[in-house]
């Protein structure tokens, strides 16, 4: 191996991943590198590529080129080896709605070959941590979207699996079930499995992901943590508060540049956020003696990094279906 | 632990996962007995005497005459069952989850057959037992009865693997429900209502020849000691055919890559 021996192997390891439909370029030469343990989140609008990138890592279907490892198996050579160390909670529900939520957990269970006290003690506690104890002998056709969506997951730990991918794991789901799911996400990677989670929603990859990447019709544009990406784009700015507008008119003087709210004593100045900048920008305003009560700095947001990337909004309106 | 025991175990647990689907929506079982048991006091009551008649006996003779057939229309229509039932399940997203997951890959199958196996033999005791109680008569001992259980559940498996593979190869849930149909028309087709000497040349010749007719003789000469000559081979021969083509077809369908 050409890895130096200190660094731990990615979880997930791909390399020119390519898919066509027909004629139709659906993945382009993507390259993805997941550290274990961390929360990786594959972030595109409707139709990027992002589950089918998922559907080719859980070994659904198969990739036209490329190199994919996943827990250290090679994908194409030992799928097996990778579906035993892997949890998938695809896009659309993969429950069976014919059968309980408890007959659902107990499913996994025995297909795991847990035995039958270890299985339905495993179905027990993921009910209970899932809150779903009081709908467990219910169908699961009778659920609600966020229980399908809790009880998909529930499903995907029975395995205890070391990578799991969840593909748009809170799309559909109420801002309260939005930050629960959030919360079981961020409990999974404490217990040291590999998160890779696909979203539409930019703050939900700013909120949970250690990484980030930004697919574009199959490409990928981006990749970084949050605050790397949104260093990537023009737009960031200081914002400074002024107790009167002596200080307001000084300090736009000795900046020389700026823009004046009169009414709420502020200026705004461009900047990139950095700590070198800041300094510059403070040591100016300290020379002159001027006051600044409150200083607040503004990166800009993911939604600007897309825009500004693709030169169009992250978050197309969802397509009819 | 032999290579073939987690198969074995996976495909135990997808059996009580089509057993349990079975036994909360029985409504497909019911259709399933209902429609051969109309079928078979249409022909008993309705035009039982006129084609009794025919050969050579009243009602009661065309009850025994017409049963095996009645029997094996049962089979067809539990394979249409079964088709829809695995088209309906393809496109649901468990299996999906199955697919991730490292279990054996035929276990979702073979759950599928051995359930359907099991309910459509289930239907078939009670399409006998309504038999029974409108005057069918056979003679058969025991040993000949655990005869036509054997040759039943063979041909069953057979035309329950054909089922499965065409539930796959169907693109949606309409198209697996007409695929299986022409097994209806088999018993028709053959010596199941009438004898086929009463058809004309081109159609007989069919009725000798599809793999209902030599089924329904052996199960005849089985229940009333009629000359069974090479027709249970022959029903023998047919099943092992279609079951390892249908086998190979369904498998090869199931490991077709979905995105292909
Ligand atoms: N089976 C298929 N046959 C043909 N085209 C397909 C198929 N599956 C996906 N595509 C196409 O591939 C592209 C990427 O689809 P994919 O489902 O990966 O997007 P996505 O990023 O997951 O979108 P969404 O946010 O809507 O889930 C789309 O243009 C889609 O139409
Ligand atoms: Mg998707």
């Amino acid at each position: 191996m050409s890895n130096p021996p200190t660094a731990p192997a990615p979880a997930v390891a791909a390399t020119g991943l390519r898919k066509s439909y027909g004629s139709h370029t659906v993945l382009d030469g993507v390259d993805l590198r997941v550290a274990a343990g961390t929360i990786f989140a594959l972030l595109g609008p409707n139709g990027a590529g992002k589950t089918t990138i998922v559907k080719i890592l859980t070994t659904l279907i198969g990739a036209d080129g490329g190199d994919v490892t996943v827990a250290g198996h090679d994908l194409a050579r030992e799928p097996d080896a990778v579906r035993a160390a892997i949890g998938v909670t695809g896009q659309y529900s993969a429950v069976d709605k014919f059968l309980t939520g408890a007959e659902n957990l107990i499913l996994m269970a025995d297909l795991h070959r847990l035995g039958k006290a270890e299985g339905r003690r495993r179905a027990a506690d993921l009910l209970e941590r899932f809150d779903l104890t009081d709908a467990a002998g219910k169908p699961a056709a009778t659920y609600s979207g966020g229980m399908l969506r809790r009880l998909d997951l529930a499903m995907t730990l029975v395995g205890d699996p070391r990578v799991i991918f969840l593909d748009e794991p809170t799309t559909g789901l109420d801002p309260r079930s939005r930050r629960t799911m959030w919360q079981i996400i961020r409990e999974l990677v404490a217990g040291g499995v590999t998160i890779f989670l696909t979203t539409q929603y930019l703050e939900e990859a700013d909120e949970l992901a250690d990484r980030i990447a930004l697919l574009d019709h199959g490409r990928l544009i981006a990749e970084g943590t949050a605050e790397e990406l949104k260093r990537l784009v023009p737009g960031g700015h200081v914002q400074l508060r002024f107790a009167d507008p002596d200080g307001l008119a000084a300090a736009l003087d000795a900046l020389g540049t700026g823009s004046l709210d009169d009414d709420a004593l502020t200026l705004r100045v461009p900047s990139d956020g950095g700590v070198r900048s800041l300094r510059g920008l403070l040591a100016r305003l300290d020379d002159r003696s001027i006051e600044v009560a409150a200083l607040s700095v503004h990166l800009p947001d993911l939604d600007d990094v897309f825009l500004t990337l693709t030169g169009r909004p992250g978050d197309d309106p969802k397509d009819p279906r | 632990m032999t290579a073939l025991a987690p198969a074995l175990h996976d495909s135990a647990t997808m059996l009580r996962r089509n057993l349990r689907h079975m036994v909360r929506y029985p409504s497909l079982t019911l259709m399933l007995v209902g429609m051969p048991v109309v079928f078979l006091l249409l022909f008993v009551y309705v035009f039982g005497a006129t084609l009794g008649a025919g050969i050579g006996g009243g009602r009661g003779a065309y009850v025994d005459y017409v049963t095996p057939g009645i029997i094996l229309m049962t089979m067809a229509g539990a394979a249409t069952g079964t088709a829809v039932s695995v088209s309906m399940d393809m496109v649901e997203g468990i299996v999906a989850r199955f697919r991730t997951m490292a279990i054996s890959r035929a276990s979702v199958l073979t759950g599928h057959v051995v359930g359907s196996v099991l309910q459509t033999l289930l239907s078939m005791a009670v399409v006998v037992g309504v038999a029974l109680a409108v005057g069918f008569r056979p003679n058969a001992g025991p040993l000949e009865w655990l005869a036509v259980l054997g040759v039943l559940a063979l041909f069953v498996f057979a035309l329950t693997w054909l089922a499965v593979a065409l539930g796959l190869a169907a693109k949606s849930v309409e198209t697996a429900s007409n695929t299986p149909m022409p097994l209806m028309l088999l018993p028709f087709l053959g010596s199941g209502f009438v004898p086929t000497e009463s058809m004309p040349a081109g159609l007989r010749w069919f009725a000798e020849y599809q793999p209902f007719t030599p089924v329904i003789e052996t199960l005849r000469g089985l229940l009333f000691g009629t000359p069974i000559g090479n027709h249970a081979a022959i029903a023998v021969g047919w099943a092992v055919a279609i079951a390892l083509g249908s086998y190979l077809w369904a498998r090869r369908l199931y490991d077709r890559d979905p995105s292909r």
